[in-house]
């Protein structure tokens, strides 16, 4: 099994989440973060005090999924989460050790 | 015969119908009192609730509801005070035009139908004493984020009594500034450069808030600050219009000067800092609302609109430069600019009311621009006096809270974990 942890810019979270239903991926945990690489944040200024806001808001997507499928996820990710534009994002993938159904003690593939 | 009934019984009846006192004359108005009571209500919205969520939105979320806090705590302190000994010493019968005498404690003397001019003494109590109020919560803005809410208690206790007090009798209350012919219609001199100087006073002896300069501090909602700002201007009717006593031609004229001047501090501020800054914000907005009704406070009741419209554009510009940019060099932490926009804004308006008395709008006041030079001078006098006063009272009153408090300011732990939970163990908003 692998976990998917795709990190994007907040207006793509839907486009994301149709084009993953689209190839069958019907779960999901979505999170609000804040982050910066290469994009740059902004200025705020309140009375002449002028502040460097450096963390941008982001989205974190995680999905564990079968390791076979891992690569079409991945790709199905990028392509409805890419605008060009510097702060699109990054994708991780992670080997994950063992997962659980918490209604039903189902264990490995039979618990995503 | 009917017709001669008829007639007689209307005479009669006319007759016996008191006349509406359209002129107001000796006795109660009930005009003027109406008035009176409904411009008391309204000033004193503007310290619980508008003031407060202009403070407050600009603290940092941490010390949200402790700004909240001073501040209704001090209306509800200045509440209590007033009617004990403060109206005594700022109206009470004068000694040697330095303040009132205690003959009033508990308004003893006063009674149900005393009358104050054309309204019932007990109405011009509560109008005053809403001057009092807000006036002790303005100084808190130069220190938010960092005092002791138990001195703050005492501090405003001893500052309303020694302070405010005695300096709204040398104008208001018979004394020596009014004698000498100061012109302060609604409280430029008594309550903004009053508020604004002891405000720097207690900023300078608190010290910076730890991390001034160099670690970012959000204004925790300029939402309500706006909200603030829109609140403090309605009320600032009641302070302004109210300040004549009655509801008459003078009234009028105070009301829409105030409006005017409030709204070109506001445009006026936010083009200086759309031209300097890039941007124009709704803090700029709503600080230049404010800046332009400090200004029109000791003149609304004496310029005419041509002086509204000048000295409103002027405060608005006055405070951005003050605020934005000189109070970052002399770098001193006045938080939330009690003295760069009361201090500095009142200042200019009492000026300006030397300048632009018109005889014509009020015959009380007679400027520069109408042929008189002496008034500048008593004006330039007045604000002096006040300043003088009111920094070396308010140290002294530091000193004594200083004494009975143990300190004024917060420990290091609290400050940075912030004062809505290390004093008042509470959070402003259940997110």
């Amino acid at each position: 099994m692998m976990k998917i942890e795709a990190i994007i810019k907040p207006f793509k979270l839907d486009d994301v989440k149709e084009a993953l239903n689209k190839i069958g991926i019907q779960g999901m945990t979505v999170s609000e973060v804040k982050g910066y690489g290469r994009q740059k944040g902004h200025k705020e200024i309140y009375r002449g005090a002028e502040y460097a806001v450096d963390f941008i808001p982001k989205i974190k997507i995680e999905i564990v999924i079968a390791a076979d499928r891992a690569d079409q996820v991945v790709e199905t990710i990028r392509e409805a989460a890419n605008t060009g534009k510097i702060g699109d994002g990054k994708i991780f993938v992670i080997p994950v050790e063992q997962a659980l159904r918490v209604r039903t003690g189902e264990t490995g593939a039979d618990a995503i | 015969m009917k017709v001669q009934l008829k007639s007689l019984l209307t005479a009669a009846i006319l007759l016996a119908m008191p006349f509406s006192s359209a002129v107001a004359s000796e006795g109660l108005n009930s005009g003027d009192t109406a008035w009176m009571i409904v411009s008391t209500a309204l000033v004193m919205m503007m310290t619980p609730a508008g003031l407060a969520l202009f403070y407050g939105g600009m603290s940092r979320y941490k010390n949200l509801l402790n700004t909240f806090a001073m501040t209704f705590v001090s209306y509800c302190l200045a509440s209590v005070i007033w009617v004990m000994w403060g109206y005594s010493i700022a109206f009470g019968p004068d000694k040697a035009g330095i303040f009132g005498g205690l003959e009033n404690m508990f308004l003893a003397g006063i009674g149900v139908d005393s009358l104050s001019g054309s309204i019932p003494t007990y109405v011009f109590v509560l109008f005053q004493m809403t001057f009092a109020g807000i006036t002790v919560a303005l100084v808190l803005g130069s220190v938010v984020d960092r005092m002791k809410f138990s001195a703050w208690i005492i501090f405003a206790v001893l500052w309303v009594t020694f302070i405010y007090c005695p300096i709204a009798h040398w104008v208001w209350g018979g004394g020596w500034m009014g004698n000498m012919g100061a012109l302060d219609f609604a409280g430029g001199t008594v309550v903004h450069i009053n508020a604004g100087v002891a405000g720097l006073v207690l900023a300078l002896v608190l010290g910076k808030r730890i991390g001034y300069g160099k670690e970012a501090m959000f204004p925790s909602s300029i939402a309500f600050t706006s909200i603030g700002a829109a609140l403090l201007w309605f009320g600032w009717f009641g302070f302004n219009a109210g300040s004549q006593l009655a509801a008459d031609g003078v009234a009028g004229s105070a009301f829409l000067v105030t409006n005017t001047s409030a709204a070109m501090g506001a445009l006026a501020w936010m083009f200086a800092e759309w031209l300097v800054d890039k941007k124009p914000t709704v803090l700029g907005l709503a600080s230049g609302v404010v800046a332009g009704l400090v200004a029109i406070t000791p003149a609304a009741g004496f310029v005419n609109l041509p002086a509204a419209l000048i000295i409103g554009f002027v405060a608005g510009l006055l405070g951005f430069y003050f605020v934005a940019k000189v109070k970052h060099k002399l770098g001193y932490d006045d938080s939330l600019d009690a003295f760069g926009v009361h201090g500095m804004c009142g200042l200019w308006g009492a000026l300006a009311t030397g300048l632009f008395a018109n005889p014509a709008v009020n015959e009380a006041g007679k400027g520069l621009f109408y042929g008189n030079s002496k008034q500048l001078w008593i004006q330039v006098v007045s604000i002096i006096a006040t300043a003088v006063f009111t920094a070396v009272g308010t140290l002294i009153v530091i000193f004594i809270t200083k004494l009975l408090t143990g300190g004024l300011r917060v420990t290091e732990e609290n400050e940075v974990a912030g004062l809505d939970s290390s004093i008042h163990g509470e959070r402003a908003f259940e997110i």
